[in-house]
């Protein structure tokens, strides 16, 4: 009973777990250079889920300021995350540009047919 | 492509909606959910929309690169700008107080410098990042 | 209310992933990406981050597809079966899953009121925000002038981002014979 009650209070921290470790698998175990983007981008979503699930008071609303409304969530995550989220998409984008570069100087993004090119060399 | 036309008619019709869109999140992020992320990214995608159906050509003609490629730079200016003016009218570095008759309204007005350069430097970045996708394919 | 419609979006994002994972047509699993922001941003606003749920409906589901597609025209691959053994890499997966469940068990149930987070800081800036700066929304009024720097540092990396993929990507195309001779071409001139 007390496993199922804590896995019901702690459900969001699961979920966001299962996401991070499937963020790194992508990055480690796949070898296209896209889809390990992708993985990364899964990552770093997950842990905006980690930050931003202890700040939420049930019952409470969104933290703008109302003569109708007496708790609020906490705001301070929220700013964090923004700027998180913004600083994702820079990084995905270059590194987007670096496996566009990639891809015109060796012919392929797979992680495993550039290691083969180079280990002929 | 005779489909083409549908397609033309209802994105014209789209894009001053969402540039309308993109200014009201940003003058409206102090009373509600919003800011100058939010906004310069739906006017990026304002432009990038316009280039995906009527082609980059007529895209470039209606923001230049020489435009955007002077913007990106002009919003962190805006940003440090007003940063040094808070500084020279008596204050610490960004520290609005100082900006108007009043703390409180300082503080507002230099809330609204901020954003703004915040707006012109997200939307410029996203769209150049968009032109240099676009431009190494051609 | 509120716990059961999160707990029914956070699987199917559980379910969006596993689809990603296995997915090898990268054209689909962009397409899952665009789900996966969307599904993100319904649960951002189930737990009341209304501007981070902005950001991240028009940043994740917007100009990341469009980067990821552009990308991926400009490549054109699928991807290929992966060549070593899956082992490995889910052990050490499954162990830092197992480290991290053991880190986050003590932290308090969910949507409790008298967590440590909600002292300090945050009660503060709810206070006084209306008092200072005029601004009823707490978090735009933190970002730009009770964390103002934090700002000024997130706009120079989104600034030095565009600068890099302008720096990498200006000019036109060259096929790797080209790339090695080091030959220009006429786009590259400043």
């Amino acid at each position: 009973m007390q496993t199922i009650e804590t896995i019901a209070t702690h459900y969001n921290y699961i979920v966001t777990i299962f996401l991070m470790v499937a963020g790194l698998y992508i990055v480690i175990a796949r070898g296209n250079m896209i889809k390990k983007l992708i993985g990364l981008s899964l990552f770093q979503t997950s842990v905006y889920l980690l930050y931003i699930s202890p700040g939420k008071i049930l019952g409470g609303t969104a933290p703008i300021i109302d003569p109708a409304f007496k708790v609020y969530s906490n705001p301070l995550p929220h700013v964090l995350i923004l700027t998180a989220i913004v600083v994702g998409i820079a990084t995905t984008a270059l590194g987007l540009a670096l496996v566009v570069r990639i891809h015109e100087a060796y012919g392929t993004i797979e992680e495993d047919e550039i290691f083969e090119t180079e280990g002929e060399e | 492509m005779k489909l083409d036309v549908i397609l033309r008619v209802v994105v014209k019709l789209m894009l001053p909606f969402m540039l309308l869109f993109a200014l009201y999140v940003q003058f409206h992020g102090e009373l509600g959910p919003g800011g100058g992320f939010q906004a310069g990214v739906i006017a990026a995608g304002m432009v990038i929309l316009y280039a995906l159906i009527f082609g980059i050509r007529q895209a470039k003609r209606l923001v230049p690169q020489r435009l955007v490629e002077a913007m990106v730079p002009l919003g962190v200016l805006i940003y440090l700008g007003t940063g040094i003016v808070a500084m020279l009218l008596g204050g610490n570095y960004l520290d609005y107080s100082t900006l108007a008759h009043d703390s409180r309204h300082g503080q507002e007005y230099g809330i609204m410098a901020v954003e703004l350069g915040v707006l012109i430097t997200v939307s410029s970045s996203m769209l150049a990042i968009f032109y240099a996708f676009v431009e190494r394919g051609r | 209310m509120e716990a059961l419609i999160n707990a029914v979006l956070l699987t199917l994002l559980a379910v969006v992933t596993l689809a990603i994972i296995r997915q090898r047509n990268l054209f689909g699993v962009i397409a899952l990406a665009g789900i996966y922001s969307f599904l993100m941003a319904s649960i951002l606003i189930v737990l009341d981050a209304v501007d981070v749920a902005m950001t991240e409906a028009s940043v994740g589901a917007g100009v990341s597809t469009v980067f990821m597609l552009g990308a991926l025209h400009l490549t054109r691959s699928v991807e290929q079966r992966p060549h070593h053994s899956a082992l490995l890499p889910l052990l050490v997966a499954a162990g830092v899953a197992a480290a991290l469940v053991w880190g986050t068990i003590g932290l308090p149930p969910f949507g409790t009121a008298d967590a440590v987070i909600h002292r300090h800081v945050a009660p503060v800036y709810l206070a006084d925000s209306v008092k200072d700066t005029m601004v009823p929304n707490v978090v735009t009024s933190t970002l730009a002038s009770y964390r103002g720097y934090d700002t000024l540092g997130e706009t120079t990396v989104v600034f030095t981002a565009a600068m890099g993929v302008m720096l990498l990507l200006r000019g036109r195309r060259r096929t790797s014979g080209n790339a090695a001779a080091g030959k220009k071409s006429k786009g590259e001139q400043p």
